[in-house]
């Protein structure tokens, strides 16, 4: 296992770069929008990188509250802390890519720019929650929280998808067919990407078993310290 | 009467009685939602048809706030005396006991609109120009998807630190979707350019997903360790 990780992360590292190569310099430029079209290679990967991990999170938060496994609740937690820090690189590259294109930092009232924000909401009040809670009740709570968050989805799906509003539509998915080098680039992007997060993810669970670990430890030590000894 | 609608009932009725004698949760939600209203006056100064489009964000906004004041009391008070240890080791059903605090902060938040909906429409002229029975059921569903979940919120917040300022933190991302269709019903009753039916069907929804997933897991959360 300990072996595995470096030679995890070199593969990832080459993946990454040569994923860097294809999307700024092998990718065709797209004609109307130019070069700035290129930022769509990381936004969507890490979207899609991002819901999978929040996918991750909701399966683990079940699997918890049925099985009450530990494993399950530092996988919720890993998926939902590197989901956020990806749904945070959509959220920043998606105006920075608007901006030039649309005339408009934010679309208010768009159906995947909304429903991405309200879902980075509802994961950093799951962290927030986390952080907050002590104790050994902490996983049951998250995890219950994680169900809310989920079944919440859809609905914000719908509610902002009648939202009445004059924004520009989505560039990507609406029946425009995509150039076939473009696809295969933003397919490659994808999988550096899911390598790159789940290599955070391989990092912070061990971190996270490891920091469990010592304050078992810790707690174990304090209450057999001999008496006599004081 | 089946054993678990008199559990509930006679603890609704518990709650009841101890709001009508003390009147802490009402008082505070009314001020508040005055002074909201109050501030809000003062930062616009909206025509007719103006008001008439931000006032549905406006009252529900008040009224979200003023809901949170009464809300974080609900299991607050068990504490003391730990009548919520008492009520864990009790036989009797989580679940009637969720029910009857989400019922009776649904009666105090409902008591609170009634009160404080006059004084909006006077502060903003308002008048629905689609419409107007159509509010009732928005206000009903709205208030029932703040208070189901907001109960359920306040249970989980109270095993955290600073539980005051947990619960608006996890209620309101939550309740977006909820908040979203009543806003826009509102406006569109008031309005009256656009339908609010499907904001009511919205509504409908989210109170029944949320309705069930609360009485699902609630159980668990009474009696976590």
């Amino acid at each position: 296992m300990k072996r595995l990780f470096p030679i995890f992360g070199a593969i990832t590292t080459a993946l990454l770069g040569f994923a860097l190569y294809e999307a700024l310099i092998a990718a065709p430029t797209e004609q109307t929008m130019g070069n700035v079209q290129r930022i769509f290679y990381y936004h969507v990967s890490s979207a899609w990188t991002a819901f999978i991990l929040f996918a991750i999170n909701f399966v683990a938060s079940i699997v918890y509250l049925v099985k009450r496994s530990e494993k399950a609740d530092v996988i919720a937690l890993v998926g939902a802390e590197v989901g956020v820090v990806f749904c945070t690189v959509v959220l920043v590259t998606g105006p920075l890519w608007a901006r030039p294109v649309w005339g408009i930092w934010w679309a208010p009232g768009d159906v995947r720019l909304t429903s991405t924000l309200v879902l980075w909401l509802i994961y950093v009040s799951y962290l927030i929650l986390r952080r907050f809670s002590s104790s050994g009740q902490t996983p049951m709570i998250a995890a219950v929280l994680a169900v809310f968050g989920a079944l919440d989805v859809p609905l914000v799906y719908f509610s902002i998808w009648f939202f009445p509003t004059q924004h520009p539509q989505p560039v990507i998915g609406d029946g425009g067919a995509i150039d076939p080098r473009m696809m295969h680039v933003l397919l490659l992007n994808w999988l550096a990407f899911s390598c790159f997060a789940a290599l955070l993810c391989w990092a912070r669970y061990r971190l996270e078993v490891l920091r469990r670990d010592v304050d078992e430890t810790l707690a174990l030590e304090s209450l057999l310290e001999p008496r006599g000894s004081r | 009467m089946s054993l678990f609608s008199s559990i509930t009932a006679a603890s609704l009725a518990k709650d009841i009685r101890l709001e009508w004698r003390s009147k802490d949760a009402i008082n505070s939600m009314l001020f508040f939602a005055l002074l909201v209203v109050v501030v809000f006056s003062f930062s616009f100064d909206p025509n007719a048809e103006e008001s008439r489009r931000i006032a549905g964000g406006l009252i529900w906004v008040a009224f979200l706030f003023a809901a949170v004041v009464a809300l974080n009391q609900t299991w607050a008070r068990e504490l003391r005396n730990q009548v919520l240890d008492a009520y864990r080791v009790s036989p009797a059903s989580a679940n009637s006991l969720f029910l009857a605090k989400a019922l009776g902060n649904f009666i105090f938040v409902c008591v609170l609109e009634a009160l404080m909906t006059p004084l909006f429409i006077l502060f903003y002229n308002l008048r629905a120009l689609g419409p107007a029975w159509q509010l009732i059921p928005i206000a009903v569903l709205g208030t029932w998807a703040i208070v189901v979940n907001g109960t359920f919120f306040a249970a989980l917040s109270i095993r955290t630190r600073s539980r005051e300022i947990m619960l608006p933190l996890l209620l309101f991302p939550i309740s977006i979707p909820a908040l979203l269709a009543m806003v826009q019903g509102t406006a569109a009753v008031l309005g009256g350019e656009f339908s609010a039916r499907f904001w009511i069907a919205l509504l409908v929804t989210y109170d029944v997903v949320f309705t069930i997933a609360s009485l699902f897991l609630f159980e668990t959360v009474l009696h976590a360790e």
